[in-house]
């Protein structure tokens, strides 16, 4: 399998831009600056690129819709938020390797014309923020960073910007008004921060993941790139594997690697004898598949879909026999109700009122009726909100439910 | 009244300086306010407010919606351990009993000598190392009660 992202994450002193350097680093952004800013947004387009972040849109399309010549700047924000329960992949490539991701967004900058861009990181890893922050400043002194690039007729500043403590920041547009000094509240789209983003500038938010892939489809080609993984979902994928297995880590697969070889092979299996029960694969959001479910499924953004999930952010949890699925459900739902924002009242009441409505299950107090109360809650929340904060919370409570019922049903009273 | 150490001060400026539009500086200013001052009192919000001309109110807002600003007054230590699903999987209950029993405080409370504080907090990103807490800007991860015991008895002393 190709390791792009995780190629040199275990090499000694990976971090520091001179050894960054002597394993190539910095080439592609060289090679980059040598072409056409049009040239490398179709090169990205190229390379069947989508975003890592979880929705998986197709980057080098987010960058077309980026208008020029509009007398605004234009600001690359680097999604650095990390929050979705279950996912710690960003988190390794800022520890381990981050010049990738300067260098990344080195590269993403000059093809957007952006001079100025931010990493917003997550409050929490305030000790990831300050590894990144001297590889910043190393790469000012190297002059990989300030007002000439490479020595090019191209000025970027990269600052870290520290969030504090709100997942839904982790949405783009809630982050771009977090960055602006306000509450996290998710904005409305259209329009859409290509064209009204940060400050009401042209704005392209990409996640570190994404932006870490760069370099790589810059000196390879985009054919290179689009020749790993299936036909839609191209190149490499970092998944985050936790929970019920012998060897919980982050591993770089092939976009369209079996699950089932996933979990028993890279992630070592399930231990102690037990068998497998379920697996959320994309993040605690996205869809819970039972084991029966898994074989066969392909680890892609297609793939997935198809089984009925998501690929999402690639935080895969898994699950063995002895886990109680309400209890399981019962702290996700927990986890979207203190996370919503409060802005639209579905999100609010809905998360809010699940969660309660599982503590009672979970604690021998639920009715059967409850059970279908919660899939009317989340039929009251699907679709009905600015951001998909409430649809992440409907997708766990829709498929626990259905896939599990008897056992909700078990722990209610009037069984 | 009070206001920034010189230390502070520098940061401030530095912190504006980053910034094409003042109020985005204002989260990160927060965050210094809580290192500078422990937490966003009133008090704090008026000065924060002052100095960068918005209403206290305002400031309070943005403070208010955001878990790591505390809005009440937290340990020298503050312990924040995680309780999402791969925590929970791998055994953070009884952890986050011992860090009770070891404080003999409920969270969002202090300790009497003002050295403690805790409260459990959502996914930190450790999940392949989980349990996991926060101190500070530290992370403490592959949790067990024994190790919570030691990690509280080393803060402790220091």
């Amino acid at each position: 399998m190709t390791r792009i992202l995780l190629a040199n994450i275990d090499k000694p002193e990976q971090a520091s831009i001179v050894k960054y350097r002597e394993r190539g680093g910095y080439k592609a952004l060289e090679k980059a600056l040598a072409m056409d800013q049009a040239a490398v947004i179709e090169e990205v387009k190229a390379s069947g690129l989508r975003g890592r972040g979880g929705a998986g849109f197709p980057t080098g399309m987010k960058w077309s819709f980026v208008p020029r010549n509009t007398g605004k700047p234009t600001y690359l924000l680097c999604n650095a938020d990390e929050s979705e329960p279950g996912t710690f992949k960003d988190r390794i490539l800022m520890e381990r390797d981050p010049h990738m991701m300067i260098e990344g967004m080195a590269i993403a900058s000059y093809a957007l014309n952006c001079h100025l861009a931010y990493i917003y990181i997550r409050g929490e890893y305030e000790f990831v923020a300050n590894m990144v922050q001297k590889a910043l400043d190393e790469a000012y002194e190297a002059k990989m960073l300030g007002p000439s690039v490479m020595g090019k007729d191209f000025a970027l500043d990269i600052f870290v910007h520290l969030g504090q403590g709100a997942y839904i920041c982790g949405e783009e547009t809630s982050l771009i008004e977090s960055l602006e000094g306000d509450r996290g509240y998710p904005r409305i789209k259209p329009p859409f921060p290509a064209t009204h983003g940060f400050l009401a500038s042209p704005t392209v938010v990409n996640n570190v993941e994404t932006l870490c892939a760069l370099p790589w489809i810059i000196q390879n080609g985009a054919a290179a790139y689009a020749a790993i993984g299936t036909e839609k979902s191209k190149g490499t994928k970092l998944f985050s594997v936790s929970g019920h297995v012998s060897k919980p880590g982050v591993y770089e697969v092939d976009l369209g690697y079996p699950l089932v070889d996933f979990i028993n092979n890279e992630a070592g299996g399930v231990p102690n004898g037990r068998k497998l029960k379920a697996v959320i694969p994309g993040g605690s959001s996205v869809p819970v598949m039972t084991a029966a479910e898994c074989p066969g499924v392909l680890l892609d953004y297609e793939s997935l879909l198809k089984a009925g999930s998501m690929l999402g952010s690639g935080g895969m949890i898994v699950l063995d026999e002895t886990t109680s699925m309400p209890e399981t459900l019962s702290v996700i739902a927990d986890f979207y109700a203190h996370e919503s924002c409060g802005q639209c009242t579905p999100c609010r009441e809905g998360t809010g009122w699940a969660a309660k409505i599982l503590k009672n299950i979970v604690a021998g107090k639920g009715k059967r009726s409850d059970v279908d109360l919660l899939l009317k809650i989340a039929d009251m929340m699907e679709g009905k909100t600015i951001c998909p904060l409430a649809d992440a919370d409907v997708m766990p409570i829709r498929s626990f439910v259905t896939k599990f019922r008897s056992e909700f049903e078990a722990l209610c009273g009037d069984n | 009244m009070i206001e920034f150490s010189e230390e502070g001060k520098r940061r401030y400026q530095t912190i504006l300086s980053h910034y094409p539009d003042k109020r985005a500086a204002l989260l990160p200013v927060l965050t210094l306010a809580q290192r500078e001052f422990g937490w966003i009192s009133q008090e704090v919000a008026e000065y924060i407010g002052k100095l960068m001309s918005y209403p206290p109110s305002d400031v309070l807002s943005v403070a208010t919606f955001y878990t790591m600003l505390h809005k009440k007054p937290a340990g020298k230590h503050h312990i924040d351990i995680c309780k999402n699903v791969s925590c929970w999987l791998m055994g953070v209950y009884p952890c986050i009993d011992e860090i009770k029993r070891q404080l003999g405080v409920e969270k969002r409370e202090v300790t009497a000598d003002g050295k403690f504080s805790w409260d459990v907090t959502e996914c930190l990103g450790s999940c392949g190392t989980a349990p996991a807490m926060q101190v500070g800007d530290r992370y403490y991860e592959n949790l067990t009660p024994a190790r919570v015991a030691e990690i509280i008895e080393k803060l402790r002393n220091d």
